[in-house]
């Protein structure tokens, strides 16, 4: 995990169990600010590209975090299963990443633990489904065209 | 925070202090009595929880169960004209002070994100577009350097002065069309009139060079669209000479003026600390005092071979987010004026035949030209597989787009990191403690762009 720290545009690979420790752990070295936080689901595409000690699921949270001091960028990658989607919540390190950790709540459903209002941001409360995900079908629900009527 | 900690130093300690105090746990809005001390000191950026739609059903409220406070919660917007699209805000009031606020988002959401995924590569850029609308070129860039550093595509250098030319005006349209609104939103309608002239101007030639005022799709995966026309340098010359004349003259109908200063001194101001903890980037971020500007920072394009200064605050109020605008304005102007000496001949987009189309005129001369064309225009390029994040300074702050490619010939997964929608965050901390009538000038000074927010 360390000896990247050193490339300029570099990526990590955490466990879910570990990620809090570790974005702590960054914070106290000069990350400032949490740049980006999004998610990406990897139903459809499964033999992607990982380390060997890394278990491929079927979710990803990904941060970038950002050193304003070191002028670098630092990108956390952590599997999140289907079937317990939830990571800790990096509110109380970066208050930033707080509409950011909603919006992947909103779009992909994953959990953020401790986060303070984890409520849909972008889709209307009581929105069924998550629309980012891969199972989750563009054109599902019906439009209704309803008839003009001419009056020629 | 009180304002004589304004010079304080980006350290752990006072950070560290910070982050401590926005975290508040559960978001339910309690009866003033039964807080506690130690959440009073909280209130800055709590985060106010109402659910949307749910009326209150007058039978079921005990009337006798009201907390006996001054405090009320008031809704502003969607359609309020100052909220710069539909941006809604639930305040809490004591009086005409506000205390805490949220802002409310998701109604121009329209799912562009997943949009991306059904688009290819090629069509991608129309999708990014209409993201900012008031920066389309920036949105454009942004994907493109992230497809090509995918592609490690070799852009030719021609191409890549033409993008910061194009990215520098549409940073100044951009620029001047935020003087406009908040002219109009602090009462100077003429500032207004100012601002869409100038606007005006710049868009006037991007029509010329792209065909669109607005929504460009001119800055495409491996270099620009077209070249530049006939007579652009004359143009953007004119351009260069009529800008910093017009700025002269917003410096005497705002800068100067006791009633404009008045109105944004001192006002919704945020320290350096709480724009570093909220993730603020742009405008809002250096009007605190922090020189944190990508183009310098972390340079992309060759924003490192032009000279120009990062413009920052002192204070990190309105006033001050105005004033880092308008120099700016003025040091795109110095950008643009060594761009157009500097630009060289050559291909204004790359060469390699799998990315770009064949020209037109080769399509009636050769069958492979045909081939290749239609194949590129029907099916698209492969990107191999990875994902990468690229990240470029925007007119409101840091715009990045990440990007995941399975190898095929669309994005597996196109993110946005959209400025708007991060600084959104330092609205209650700015409102806080302010008076309701200068929400108007705090929510215009962080520039929001809803297309940008719900995307």
């Amino acid at each position: 995990m360390s000896e990247s720290l050193d490339i300029d545009h570099s990526v990590v690979f955490v466990r879910r169990s570990e990620y809090l420790n570790f974005v702590q752990t960054l914070r106290s070295q000069g990350f400032e600010m949490c740049a980006d936080l999004t998610a990406v689901d990897f139903l459809e595409f499964k033999d992607r590209s990982l380390p060997e000690d890394v278990e491929a699921q079927r979710f990803e949270v990904v941060v970038n975090l950002l050193s304003l001091s070191k002028r670098k960028r630092l990108r956390i990658r952590v599997q999140v299963p289907d079937d317990d989607p939830w990571v800790d919540s990096i509110f109380r390190e970066y208050p930033g990443s707080e509409a950011m950790e909603r919006e992947v709540y909103d779009l992909f459903g994953i959990v953020f633990r401790g986060h303070p209002d984890l409520t849909r941001i972008l889709m209307p409360e009581g929105w069924e489904g998550h629309p980012l995900r891969k199972d989750y079908a563009p054109g599902r629900v019906p439009v209704q065209f309803k008839e003009v009527k001419t009056t020629r | 925070m009180t304002q004589d900690q304004r010079g304080t130093e980006t350290n752990e300690g006072v950070l560290g202090l910070f982050v401590k105090e926005t975290s508040e746990g559960p978001q339910e809005l309690r009866p003033k009595q039964e807080t506690q001390m130690e959440e009073f000191y909280l209130e800055e950026g709590y985060v106010l929880r109402v659910p949307e739609g749910d009326g209150v059903d007058l039978d079921e409220v005990d009337l006798d169960s009201i907390p006996d406070d001054e405090t009320m919660i008031i809704n502003m917007g969607p359609q309020h004209p100052s909220t710069h699209g539909v941006l809604r805000i639930m305040m809490e009031l004591d009086g005409e002070t506000i205390l805490r606020s949220k802002p409310v988002i998701g109604y121009l959401h329209t799912g562009m994100e997943k949009t991306a995924e059904m688009l290819t590569f090629m069509q991608g850029s129309t999708n990014v577009t209409r993201m900012d609308y008031l920066s389309p070129l920036n949105n454009e860039l942004v994907y493109s350097l992230a497809v090509e550093s995918l592609m490690d595509l070799e852009i030719p250098p021609r191409a890549t002065w033409i993008r910061m030319l194009m990215s520098e005006l549409n940073r100044i349209s951009s620029h001047v069309m935020w003087m406009a609104t908040n002219g109009m939103d602090l009462g100077s309608t003429s500032m207004m009139i100012y601002g869409f002239r100038e606007r005006e101007l710049i868009l006037g030639f991007l029509e010329k060079v792209t065909g669109l005022r607005m929504n460009h799709n001119y800055i495409r995966p491996g270099g620009v669209a077209a070249d530049l026309p006939d007579g652009w340098y004359d143009d953007v010359v004119a351009i260069c000479e009529t800008i910093p004349f017009r700025v002269e003259e917003y410096q005497e109908l705002l800068t100067g003026q006791p009633i404009f200063r008045e109105r944004v001194e001192g006002v919704g101001v945020m320290t350096q600390e709480q724009a570093l903890a909220l993730s603020a980037t742009g405008p809002i971020l250096r009007a605190t005092g922090i020189p944190w500007d990508l183009r310098k920072t972390m340079p992309y394009l060759y924003y490192d071979q032009v000279d120009f200064d990062v413009i920052v605050g002192s204070v990190g109020d309105t006033y001050d987010r105005y004033s880092v605008r308008l120099n700016e304005i003025l040091e795109s102007v110095r950008i643009v004026e060594q761009v157009i000496e500097k630009m060289p001949p050559g291909a204004y987009k790359t060469l390699d035949r799998k990315v770009t189309p064949p020209p037109r005129a080769r399509i009636d001369e050769s069958m492979e030209a045909l081939i290749h064309h239609f194949k590129l225009h029907t099916e698209g390029y492969r990107v191999p597989a990875g994902e990468s994040y690229v990240a470029i300074e925007s007119p409101r702050g840091e715009l990045g787009c990440y990007i995941v490619s399975s190898g095929e010939n669309r994005p597996y997964r196109v993110h946005v990191r959209a400025p708007s929608f991060v600084n959104l965050q330092s609205l209650p901390v700015m409102l806080h403690g302010g008076l309701i009538a200068d929400s108007v000038a705090v929510i215009s000074s962080v520039d929001p762009v809803m297309g940008e927010v719900d995307r």
